[in-house]
């Protein structure tokens, strides 16, 4: 391929930028057209499938209307795992960036063994998930766990068993598992202002609580957006943990820490009613849409440095 | 880029090519098997397959396995894309949603006479059953017993494991041991509602107290009365009051017999597939003992269930002649025999559960004498009744709910899920 000058036109008429644009979109195309095929294709197909009254096994599939939607949303369960799943991520979201925020503050404080202290904190999301939460289930052991002892001195009897518990005792091992990555994002987040900002401040009289408020909070505001939807995202379309957690009794006593995602997997992959099953996908969806359209536009201010 | 494409083309071409060569040497009827892999079934499985091709001219059989965890929707999702298997293993609870759906075809009358395998088989296969004809036949049969802990036994004074309800819950609370805080360190009975103990109330207690939990032809709940609540009562009354176990004692699917395997629980309820697990994990003396009953003189009840094989709709002309051929070999006592040495599965034969050795013996034993008086429960959605009936267990124990209002509560739930399945059926 010679090119001849910076404003060469080929023989068709197309001017370097413009080959190199459609040279770009061709070798986008590959990635887009597998996404499209991957994503997108079963994302329709399932909008196709909640129509239908869709057993797995059965060769007569007949269009339903929204009989399928009426009968999820008049589930009780699925409104308990509604429930459950908005639980998880009042409590989780919260903490896991409170923690993650202040175990960041004290990390960049660090002098010694800094890369020794990002490495504990990393390492829980590194764990295989289903691995840690067997471990976890041990801990809330309510005869041998250390965490139902610790439970138990409280007052408290064993999280796991008992329903009003059993949810934040799955959180807790959430929170612990994202913790590091938190830690990480908040680190990069807080390295990237300028320290400049910092030393005029200081210069102007400004101190501790004030550097804190006016300088590091706002210029953390794009690292906190995003930290936001993506613990968002993550509690909304928890499962491995839930599941394993009380593997015997998946959902936990009466139900108490089933998900939405658990909720279908229950529907369709283990009753095999896939037509409602993808009914309460399609629902999910259009929840988790809402929710980051309206994070996106409440939480993205202009971040001017 | 050419010669890279030539060549290619090259090896796809002699691949066919070979393919279709070693084809010509093959016989002509090639049939499909699937079964989960467990290896002491699949390496049974080869052996039995060789011996039947040995008998079989002209028939060749091809086992292919997955794993337990996506078994059934790996079945469930091959033959209405026109692939799978022409015999197929399937658990018994899954038959009515199979059959339901037209992916098994009835099993000939010629070959297997309605009369003639209720004669043959011990009387839980009748699970399988449906419109007067059967779908499917296991090759051996499952049961539950009382695995107990011989040496927890002796130290707490006690000789023989238990006859009546009565003595086991006495028992119990001799062998339960706590610390210095008053928890318990060893149960004296490892209760696991999610683990067999659903199965246990469902079919042994509830019967036992006076109540059978599902109407004859399966399409009513039936355990909601004060006869159902007793049995509840009794058993939750287990963690509650006596104190003899711990829910999630130890944790998992399994937890109850890691327990006892552990040697931290005196006695569990468990199937005969356990035995296996519990002949390699437990460290001390241990035995196999009926399960207790009402009263010594009373009627005793057992929970059953099975694998089956069914011929799916795929199978036709010659390779139904096969696939028929085949299954009426996986389940000639000759192979319930090599089943029971090799794999530790009781036969399904009723001459083979009366041979009064097989009767004898100290760890089949137990589970083979059960056999004339176990149920398999009719399940329509095992998920979701499993569910129900381990969320009464939870509403008494956890919730403190009176037992007869659980029940009401699971009935009503369990009858909107059978209604769901037999209304379907209706409308086909």
């Amino acid at each position: 391929m010679a090119v001849s000058g910076p404003a060469a036109r080929t023989r068709r008429g197309l001017s370097l930028r413009a080959r190199r644009t459609l040279s770009a979109y061709t070798f986008l195309a590959v990635p887009l057209g597998f996404f499209l095929a991957i994503r997108i294709a079963p994302a329709a197909g399932a909008l196709v499938i909640s129509l239908h009254r869709w057993n797995i096994v059965g060769t007569d599939q007949p269009f339903v209307g929204l009989a399928n939607f009426r009968e999820v949303l008049s589930d009780r369960q699925f409104w308990q795992a509604a429930a459950n799943t908005l639980r998880y991520a009042a409590a989780g979201i919260p903490a896991q960036l409170a923690l993650g925020f202040a175990a960041a503050l004290l990390l960049r404080r660090a002098v010694r063994f800094r890369g020794f202290f990002r490495t504990v904190y990393f390492v829980p999301f590194v764990t295989p998930v289903v691995a840690a939460a067997w471990v976890w289930q041990w801990m809330y052991s309510p005869n041998f766990g250390p965490l139902a002892m610790i439970a138990g001195r409280l007052g408290l009897p064993a999280p796991l068993r008992t329903p009003a518990l059993a949810l934040y005792a799955i959180t807790a091992l959430v929170v612990w598992e994202y913790l590091g990555f938190q830690v990480v994002i908040f680190l990069a987040g807080l390295e990237a202002i300028p320290q400049v900002y910092y030393e005029a401040a200081a210069v102007d009289g400004a101190r501790g609580w004030d550097l804190f408020r006016h300088i590091t909070v706002p210029l953390l505001n794009a690292t906190l957006v995003f930290s936001v939807v993506y613990a968002t995202i993550v509690y909304l379309q928890l499962f491995t943990q839930v599941l394993n957690m009380t593997f015997g009794d998946p959902g936990g006593p009466l139900g108490n820490t089933a998900t939405i995602v658990l909720y279908v997997y229950t529907l369709g992959f283990q009753r095999f009613h896939m037509g409602q099953a993808a009914a309460a996908t399609v629902v999910l969806f259009a929840a988790l849409l809402g929710v980051a359209l309206l994070q996106l536009t409440v939480l993205t201010r202009r971040v001017e440095y | 880029m050419r010669i890279a494409w030539r060549a290619c083309l090259v090896a796809i071409l002699a691949v066919v090519l070979g393919a279709s060569v070693v084809a010509q040497g093959q016989p002509r009827v090639t049939i499909t098997y699937w079964q989960y892999y467990f290896e002491s079934k699949v390496k049974t499985m080869d052996t039995l397959i060789a011996q039947f091709e040995a008998k079989t001219p002209g028939v060749h059989v091809v086992q292919e396995t997955f794993p337990y965890d996506s078994y059934n929707q790996k079945v469930a999702s091959a033959i209405p894309a026109g692939q799978g298997p022409d015999v197929v293993n399937l658990y018994y609870g899954w038959l009515p949603l199979y059959v339901g759906s037209g992916y098994l075809q009835a099993l000939p009358a010629q070959v297997f006479p309605t009369a003639g395998i209720e004669r043959e088989f011990v009387p839980m296969i009748k699970a399988a059953k449906f419109d007067g004809r059967y779908w499917a036949l296991p090759t051996a049969v499952r049961t539950l017993a009382l695995f107990y802990n011989k040496e927890l036994f002796s130290r707490a004074g006690l000789s023989r494991p238990p006859v009546t309800w009565d003595e086991f819950r006495a028992d119990a609370q001799k062998l339960t041991q706590r610390d210095a805080g008053g928890r318990i360190t060893v149960e004296g009975f490892g209760i696991a509602p999610n683990g067999q103990d659903h199965q246990l109330l469902r079919e042994i207690l509830f019967r036992q107290w006076g109540t059978a939990a599902y109407s004859a032809d399966n399409r009513r709940v039936t355990y909601n009365n004060p006869q159902g609540a007793a049995a509840l009562a009794w058993y939750t009354d287990l963690v509650t009051k006596d104190k003899v176990g711990v829910i999630d004692f130890f944790p998992g699917g399994n937890g109850y017999r890691d327990a006892f395997n552990a040697g931290k629980a005196g006695m569990i309820v468990d199937g005969s597939f356990a035995i296996g697990a519990i002949q390699s994990g437990a460290k001390f003396p241990w035995g196999v003992a009926l399960l207790p009953r009402r009263t010594a003189g009373g009627a005793p009840s057992n929970f059953g269930s099975f694998w089956v094989n069914g011929i799916s709709r795929k199978a036709t002309g010659p390779r139904l002649t096969a696939a028929v051929a085949f299954l009426k070999y996986l389940t000639s006592p000759d192979v319930q025999r090599t089943w029971l040495r090799q794999v530790g599965e009781i036969p399904a034969s009723q001459a083979l559960a009366a041979d009064p050795k097989l009767a004898q013996d100290p760890v089949y034993g137990p589970f083979i004498a059960s056999l004339p008086y176990a149920h398999a429960t009719f399940f329509v959605d095992e998920t979701a009744q499993r569910t129900i009936m381990l969320d009464a267990i939870n509403e008494v124990v956890l919730n403190h709910k009176d037992p007869k209002a659980a029940l009401d509560d699971a009935a009503a739930k369990e009858q909107k899920v059978l209604d769901d399945f037999w209304s379907k059926q209706a409308h086909k």
